[in-house]
């Protein structure tokens, strides 16, 4: 392609943005748009991947049957949730290997939610509702993504996501009406996730504990990202109050209260100074998690090396069967 | 054991028509199916989030939620039959290491290799095909209709675990040799399956239950022709002394109830 078909592509990656449409993977795009776009799919396959370890932890000992039934079909989702991710990520030249390996040394992160600990049953309650709850106002958005490939992953996901936010609600809701040990678990596990649920929406837009760089900017000038932190969060705080009274559960906010005048609930400040040691790597579980996660992978190498290596065999017995 | 058991079910099928054998009976025949299923779930269920590869948690995720789908059907009906208001939590939670009637082959920990807990899957699922395509023949017809569910879903795990025995066993060197020692170290827990002790000879001659027994060679046949297509040997390893079916298990299984059941146990009447 010469300079001026190149030119003459950019423009036309640029108008279908400018309308709205969808770019998809054989199109023409910028080297900044694919690389965003790639770190961002990985990152958020990351998360999935990490993110069935603290809900993995109750599979063994879920109090019933159908609730370990339900837990180990979520966390199955999840890693459903990671192969769309991975697989839309290879449709920009990427290779899972390559991320994997990314996250196992640090180099790519995923969501710092996932290095807090589930302590208790209702651990994997207040996830559903909370985490997935917020996880929700964040993707939904990305089903309007301008990238096709991620937009349509985010449409799957964000249906199985609701489920999941469902039956997070559900648990937290029949443990709210238990006995007073069970109500007295839900009350716990909502007091140690909210403040890290509303951490999932990233640093505020402005001020001094503000994002650095001109991520978000140019992510929305791409289509890729709608909304910016602070909206997203409001959003997910005027949808979880009322939700959270339907439970007869407290959120640990003195300052939240309804606010005539914006139409919103006004909240307290949040600890980013806890949010970026989590980052940083000093959250409760970061070593944890990444150790279990690349111990897994080491342990498998040679169950992945066998099948590559059967694999090999069997396409050498077709050429030979072929050449015959 | 056999015999006294045999003896008990005479009497009351003197008592009682062919077709309605004693419920203790069959109470602990249905029990040792879900038991099975059960503690093989629970088993399975640790390695998602362990797998060697995304496809796999996904794909042990499904068996064990087929395993414990099973298990549940089966507990639920051998609660009615037992009749004392127990249901399927009861029965999984509250019962004590003796009352569990599984083998040993899904009790103990697997957690280490990949190539044991293939093994191990292509036992069962060999073993529990033969079963639940003959159960769902039976004249209970609970039974048959659970096994018609199963022997569907165990094709799937039978599938799946030959196809990872033959790419283990013809992969590279190091995984034939890890998937031989996966086959050693599960063989002497096969012939547990085919303990027909706990089974009571009226269940089978009414048709209920499948005699374990008769399950035997149709499982080596093709337990011998999946090893012998992945270039694997067939183990000559003695069989173990087990007693799964008595409720003398290994001394895992006591840390595995302790974990599977400390919650529920925890909170006695609470509802979840």
């Amino acid at each position: 392609m010469d300079e001026q078909d190149e030119q003459r592509e950019l423009a036309r990656f640029q108008s279908i943005i400018d309308d709205d449409g969808r770019i998809e993977p054989r199109d023409v795009m910028p080297e900044g748009y694919r690389k965003t776009l790639i770190r961002q799919m990985a990152q958020h396959a990351h998360s999935e991947i990490i993110g069935m370890q603290p809900e993995g932890n109750w599979i063994s000992r879920a109090p019933s049957l159908r609730r370990k039934a339900i837990l180990m079909a979520k966390v199955q989702d999840e890693a459903g949730h990671g192969l769309y991710l991975y697989a839309a990520a290879e449709t920009l030249g990427a290779d899972r290997g390559e991320l994997l390996d990314l996250l196992h040394t640090g180099r790519q992160k995923y969501s710092s939610i996932f290095n807090y600990p589930t302590l208790t049953w209702a651990d994997m309650g207040a996830i559903g509702w909370l985490v997935d709850g917020a996880a929700i106002v964040n993707q939904v958005p990305l089903c309007r993504c301008s990238y096709g490939p991620y937009a349509r992953a985010m449409v799957r996901v964000c249906k199985e996501e609701s489920f999941h936010q469902r039956q997070g609600f559900e648990i937290l809701h029949t443990l709210s009406h238990g006995t007073e040990a069970q109500h007295a678990m839900a009350q716990d596990a909502v007091d140690r996730w909210w403040w890290p649920s509303l951490m999932m929406f990233g640093p505020r837009d402005t001020g001094a504990d503000a994002a650095p760089g001109g991520h978000t900017e140019q992510s929305m000038a791409w289509g890729i990202k709608r909304f910016s932190n602070d909206e997203l969060r409001q959003r997910f705080v005027d949808m979880t109050v009322p939700q959270a009274e339907a439970l007869g559960l407290t959120l640990p906010d003195p300052d939240l209260r309804w606010n005539e005048q914006r139409g919103s609930y006004d909240f307290g400040e949040i600890d980013f100074a806890e949010l970026f040691e989590v980052i940083k790597g000093n959250g409760p579980c970061n070593r944890q998690r990444l150790e279990h996660r690349v111990r897994a992978h080491q342990d498998g190498a040679w169950v992945r090396e066998a099948a590559d290596a059967y694999a090999a065999k069997r396409a050498a017995d077709r050429t030979a069967q072929g050449a015959a | 054991m056999s015999g006294a058991s045999a003896k008990l079910s005479d009497a009351s099928r003197s008592a009682a028509a062919p077709s309605e054998p004693d419920t203790s009976a069959l109470f602990g025949y249905v029990v040792a199916l879900a038991d099975d299923a059960l503690i093989s779930a629970q088993r399975m269920g640790e390695w998602i989030a362990a797998s060697p590869q995304l496809e796999e948690d996904v794909a042990m995720g499904n068996i064990a939620l087929d395993q414990l789908g099973q298990a549940r059907a089966l507990l639920t009906y051998a609660g009615e039959v037992e009749g004392a208001g127990r249901d399927e939590d009861a029965l999984a939670y509250f019962r004590d290491e003796r009352d569990f009637r599984n083998v040993h082959l899904v009790e103990r920990d697997q957690r280490s290799d990949f190539g044991v807990s293939m093994a191990r899957l292509l036992f069962l699922s060999v073993y529990q095909h033969e079963l639940y395509s003959r159960l769902q023949h039976s004249t209970d017809e609970t039974l048959a209709a659970v096994a018609a569910k199963a022997v569907k879903e165990v094709d799937y795990h039978r599938d799946h675990a030959m196809m990872w025995v033959l790419r283990l066993g013809d992969g590279t060197q190091e995984s034939h040799r890890r998937m031989q020692s996966g086959l050693e170290a599960e063989w002497p827990f096969t012939e547990e399956l085919f303990d027909d002790t706990h089974v009571d000879a009226v269940l089978v001659e009414a048709g209920v239950a499948v005699d374990p027994g008769a399950l035997r060679d149709p499982w080596h046949k093709r337990v011998a022709e999946v090893l012998a297509q992945a270039t694997l040997a067939l183990p000559e390893v003695p069989p173990a002394v087990t007693g799964g079916r008595r409720g003398i298990h290994s001394e895992q299984m006591g840390y595995l109830l302790a974990e599977m059941q400390h919650l529920a146990r925890s909170h006695p009447g609470a509802t979840w």
